[in-house]
Parts: C-alpha cells; structure tokens; sequence
C-alpha cells in the first residue's frame, strides 16, 4: 500500500507572530520555519503504517518555494522513502493546493493519503476535504485513530460532541488530530541518511492548474490586546468582585 | 442576493449556532433560507422556522442524511447551491467537515471561520491562531464560509417561517458510520455556556477535573480544558478550548491551574470577564485575566465552591 503525505512549511509552533507595521500581512522574515504540527503528526502516523506491514511506500509532497525541501528532508529523516517537490512562489489557498494535490494523487495512486487537518499559519481546515472532493473519495476528517483492514479504513474521528468512527472505501483521505499520535524525532544517522533520498522537483506551473486565488488579503491586522486586570487576594474578594463590580454571577 | 445556512444540530435539537448564523446572514443582507439535512429532524426544522428572518426553512430528511457525512451532504448543498449568492454554515466539526468539499466542487474559495462581515464580499477572520486578523475580499460568485458562531449574537425568535420538504437522495457511496461515542452530559455545552470553567496542566490527573464539578453545578457552567491537559489524558479532546479545540466567548471564563499559552488563549480571549487561578504569579494568563487569583488550585477550589 501506497500512502501520499502533503506537508506544509509553516510557522513554528513556539513563535509568537507579529503584524507588519503597514498592515499589509504578518512579518515572517527571519522567523523559524518547520513542517506545520498536524503534517507532522500524519507523517507520523503513515510511518507507524510502514512499521506495522500495512504500507510498503511514502511518499511526501510538499508545495511551495525552494525552502520547502527543508520540511520535506525532515519528514524523509523521520522515515518517509521520497519526496516530490512543486516549486511556485505564489501566494495559494487551499483551493488551489488541493487541485496541485489532486495531480499528484492522479500520478501516485496512493491507497491512503494522509493530510494535517489544518496549518497553524492560516488556520483554514479545508485541503484535505477539498482534495477529497476533487478526486472523489471518501474523507475521514480530525482522526484519531485509523485501522486500516480489507479495503477500508475505519477513521474515529474528533467532533464536537465526542467521537464518531466511520468506514471509508480506499483509497481515502484522512487529516489528522492532535491525539492521533506523538510524532518521533528524527535520529543523527536517519537525518544523514534522509540526504540520499530522492526529491523530484516539479514546477508548479507545469501542472495546468490556475493558480490565481478569487480571495484578496485586503489588510491584517493585530488583534485587540486585552489588558490584564487586577490581583485578589483571596476567594472572598474574587466572589465579591464577581458579584458587584463584574456582574456576571448571583 | 440569497443566502443558504446549514442548520447545527443533531436530529433532535436545533444548535445555538444557527441563530447566530441567521444574524450575521442578516448583516450580509437578503432572503435567508435555512438547511436543515437529517434524519427524524422534523422538530430541528420547526425551532428554524421559529428564528426571525428566516425566508424559508428547507428540511431534507432521509436515512442518507443521519449522521451528516460530509460526503452525502455536500453533494446536496451542492445541488442547492445554484441561485444563492452565499453558503453558510458554523466552524465546528460538521461545517468544517462538508464545506471545504462543497467549495471544492462548486470551484469556488471557502472563507474560514469568520468573525465579522464587513459587506457583502468582504469578512474578517483570524489567523495564526487569532494573533493576526485578516480581512479579505471574495470575488467568487458565490461565497461559501464557516461562521465563528461565537462572534455573533443571536437572532431572536418568534418568526414562522414556512417549511419546504427536499426529496433529493444523496448517498455518494463512499463512506458510511460505524458508531459514535457522545459524551453524556447534564452541563451547558461548552459553545453554548455563559460560564465556563476549565483545567490545565495543574490539575494534575483526570480525576482532580472532579474538583470543578461542585463549582460547575453551582454556576451552570460547562466544563473545559487546556490543550496541556487534553494531551496529558486527563480528559477527552472534545472538552478542548483553544485554536485547534473550541473557540468559546462565554460572560463567565474561570481558568484554573491554566499557565496561558497562545494556542488556549487564542480559544477563549474574547470572553467577556476572565479569571485566572495559578499558583506562578508569572504565568501569562494574568496578562489577560481582568481577576488573578495567585495560589494553590486544590486549597482555592473547594473555597471557592463553598463561597458560591
């Protein structure tokens, strides 16, 4: 079996992001870069596949600028076999990255492709359903668990209310939640090995996909800053607070 | 122009989320008709019909529809979807699920959890775990976007809408349910409360979360917890706060034993008063907590649910 895993270089998970000064969007120079936490947790996941017999392939994508074969070295350290790279330096949504996907699935046939549910940076939970859609399979979204047996994928997913487990024919989609797994780190020799893996570079324009985006960023801004309030002493002040001055109990 | 909101709810009970979805409709400007896809649903369909400014309430109710999965159900948005000029439907895990192949196929952008309309193509919605606030401007013809149904208030009652019936079937096939585990609970869920208490890291385990109980009957309040703690298996993921779990904005936000990292705060900040109690003093939710209480959670807990 053959598993596809997308991943995104984005943000790192400890920075603190800052906007530009002329709104114009947030100012990432010099700030640290890694593969976006739920790609991580679903190559994870696609390399637990591999050990357990299941998957005999992985294969990583990533879309972007040349810096993404960064994140891309990193997932083969971990354990993914190769990797393909679609270079562009446009600005993508979604939309267009699911249809980039789709070529890539089209080319691949992968049996499973395993895709964070969302990337830290622009927070919009949409590629993996979208890339679902548009190659016609079946999506198990925010997984927690995945057993995959006779064809199907049985992917328990995270909802509002609790879990819910639904049965997918392969090949599927799956995107990733926090509790799926906890992503290994990569070993010295794994890193120096993972530089003899092969990349294939594909430019994105070569692909016959539009990649203009009907959504324009008008202006971003910081958030309004909430000043912190006042220390109590002890409960007794706290309820009383609560009560006279906040309103918001009885 | 025309708008479609896809109900929240579970079959038996019309969510919170849609009022509120009805009401920023209603800052977008036109007809409003309401999706409710189901199965049984007939009482979902009459409390949306009861929802001022609704235009028409549409029910589809089939077997194919019971657990909205999002492969049915966007293939009937779908079909609907001609003649609208905007698709809503919340940011929570239905909407997300379904919308993004519904944009997909329509070949159109999906706005993303959006927390105020600017007009009729124009929405604010946050990034980077609600450190930046993008605005953006959608050219589509038609918009489709997840709704933070926590930045909007609710639209009242007491309209009568009159309610359609759909018979179009769709069962594309490709998936199907196994089962589901819903947490049980007599408590407020946590995007409906007006209070909220909620665990971290300094609880300790799972079962110190007891400790919040008391405190929790006395206020009517729901029960969350931080990433730290979700992580740590002290409680299941669906009581999460935070950029990746819940977003919430309750009167009432009571974190204990929280430390404050970004990812929670980005969850819970726009609620309207917050306490925080933490035994550091340095912990970064006193940064925006408007009461701190600095001390040890285990002696403070039973204090606080004695003088309530």
């Amino acid at each position: 079996m053959k598993i596809l895993v997308p991943v995104k270089r984005a943000i790192d998970y400890n920075v603190k992001v800052k906007v530009k000064a002329d709104e114009s969007n947030v100012d990432l120079a010099n700030v640290k870069m890694s593969i976006n936490p739920f790609c991580e947790i679903a190559v994870e996941e696609a390399i637990r596949l591999k050990e357990s017999g299941i998957a005999s392939e992985i294969v990583v994508v990533s879309i972007g600028s040349l810096a993404c074969v960064e994140q891309i070295r990193t997932a083969l350290a971990l354990g993914a076999d190769r990797g393909i790279h679609i270079q562009t330096d446009a600005v993508l949504d979604s939309l267009q990255i699911a249809k980039l996907l789709q070529t890539v699935v089209v080319k691949e046939s992968p049996d499973l492709v395993i895709l964070g549910k969302q990337a830290i940076d622009s927070d919009n939970n949409q590629t993996g359903q979208m890339l679902a859609a548009l190659t016609n399979m079946g999506q198990g979204t925010f997984a927690s668990k995945v057993a995959v047996a006779d064809g199907q994928v049985a992917v328990t997913r995270e909802i509002d209310g609790g879990l819910q487990t639904v049965s997918l024919t392969l090949p599927a989609i799956v995107t990733t939640d926090l509790r799926l797994n906890e992503p290994r780190y990569a070993s010295l020799p794994n890193i120096m090995k993972a530089k003899r893996k092969p990349v294939e570079t594909i430019d994105a324009e070569s692909l016959g996909v539009n990649l203009t985006s009907n959504v324009k960023l008008l202006k971003v801004s910081a958030p309004a800053q909430r000043s912190g309030g006042v220390k109590v002493a002890d409960v007794a002040e706290l309820v009383a607070k609560l009560k006279t001055e906040a309103k918001v109990i009885s | 122009m025309s708008i479609l909101i896809y109900a929240e709810h579970d079959n038996t009970e019309l969510k919170a989320e849609t009022a509120k979805l009805v009401h920023a409709a209603s800052q977008i400007g036109g007809d409003i008709d309401v999706l409710v896809a189901g199965h049984d649903c007939a009482a979902v369909a009459q409390a949306a019909a009861s929802i001022s400014g609704v235009t028409r309430v549409l029910v589809a109710d089939a077997s194919c529809y019971e657990y909205q999965l999002a492969e049915n159900i966007s293939a009937l948005v779908v079909e609907l979807a001609d003649g609208y000029s905007h698709i809503l439907a919340a940011a929570t895990t239905t909407g997300k699920n379904f919308m993004p192949r519904v944009a997909a196929l329509k070949d159109v952008a999906q706005i993303s959890d959006i927390i105020a309309v600017e007009s009729a193509d124009t929405f604010v919605r946050p990034i980077y775990a609600g450190n930046a606030i993008a605005t953006v401007q959608s050219s589509d013809t038609l918009k489709l976007m997840t709704v933070r149904a926590s930045a909007f208030d609710a639209a009242s009652l007491g309209g009568a809408a009159p309610i359609e019936t759909l018979t179009q079937l769709h069962d594309a096939g490709l998936s199907s349910f196994v089962n589901a585990e819903l947490t049980v609970s007599e408590r407020p869920e946590l995007t409906a409360a007006s209070v909220i208490i909620s665990g971290g890291r300094g609880m300790q385990n799972g079962d110190n979360f007891a400790l919040l109980n008391g405190i929790a009957d006395k206020l009517g309040a729901a029960i969350g917890a931080s990433r730290a703690a979700v992580d740590a298996g002290f409680v299941p993921n669906d009581m999460q706060v935070g950029q990746t779990g819940k977003i919430v904005a309750p009167q009432l936000y009571i974190a204990v034993g929280i430390s404050g990292a970004i990812q929670h705060l980005a969850g819970m900040k726009d609620s309207k008063v917050i306490v925080a109690i933490n035994k550091d003093e340095e912990a970064p939710i006193f940064q925006i907590a408007d009461y701190g209480l600095v001390g040890d959670l285990f002696d403070i807990l039973p204090e606080l649910e004695a003088a309530l």
